[in-house]
């Protein structure tokens, strides 16, 4: 299960409707722990694919190096990412799988239908490695506050 | 000089986020690396022994593809190098 935090989910989510009608990402970071990963905070991310920015995204890894360092400096670590798909469902392509490298971190998929995010789905990636892994579906607890201190749950 | 380890590798260093290792160059700390966690090794390297496309490593700032000597670059104590698998896809 991924816990994340009602604000850091309004966040990535109104993230997608800005920069429709491109793909925008992000990391999420936080602690893995028995129930799975817990977000503390969401950092937002460029996407360097302006190429084709509607239907790809990559981010950095000058950037995702200074995020990690980042999550260090608070004693977090990325425990996912968060992309959306413009006018596209919320579920990973083969592309967004054969991409896909952090093997324990769960990928948050928001689909934003002529500019309004709709559906938000998680999976996370399972296996030890290139050879054997594969996204499995996860579910998402929205919780009132930060996630790991909520006194209310909603479910997503 | 450090090591820092991404999130998905750490189970292959018993869970330590930064890994002190030793010798003068990357090479040197790489190969000192995959000595003591041997298990990283399929992670970070093809078959072929080249370092898989999808992981990025930096030395301080810099890409180490990029450096004018790549992994026989001369390293000192302060220096640190980052794994960091890249992060892509779209629909």
């Amino acid at each position: 299960m991924l816990k994340l935090g009602q604000a850091d989910y309004d966040a990535l989510r109104a993230h997608g409707e800005e920069t429709y009608p491109h793909e925008c990402c992000g990391v999420l970071l936080g602690k893995n722990d028995a129930d799975g990963n817990q977000v503390h905070k969401i950092v937002r991310a460029g996407n360097t694919r302006t190429d084709r920015a509607h239907d790809r995204y990559n981010i950095a890894p000058e950037e995702l190096i200074r995020v990690q360092r980042q999550a260090r400096g608070l004693g977090l670590d990325i425990v996912g990412f968060y992309h959306s798909h413009p006018d596209h469902p919320a579920q990973w392509s083969k592309t967004d799988f054969d991409e896909a490298h952090w093997v324990g971190c769960s990928y948050i998929i928001t689909s934003v239908e002529h500019g309004k995010a709709t559906l938000s789905n998680s999976f996370l990636l399972t296996g030890t490695g290139e050879e054997d892994k594969k996204f499995v579906d996860e579910q998402v607890q929205v919780v009132a506050g930060e996630a790991g201190s909520a006194k209310e749950n909603v479910q997503a | 000089m450090k090591i820092h380890i991404p999130t998905p590798l750490r189970q292959y260093t018993k869970g330590q986020q930064t890994v002190t290792v030793g010798g003068t160059s990357i090479t040197d700390a790489l190969q000192d690396l995959t000595t003591n966690y041997p298990e990283l090794r399929n992670h970070l390297y093809t078959g072929e022994g080249k370092l898989r496309s999808f992981v990025n490593i930096y030395l301080n700032d810099d890409d180490i593809r990029y450096l004018p000597e790549k992994e026989a670059t001369k390293t000192g104590d302060d220096d640190e190098l980052t794994i960091i698998p890249s992060i892509a896809g779209g629909n």
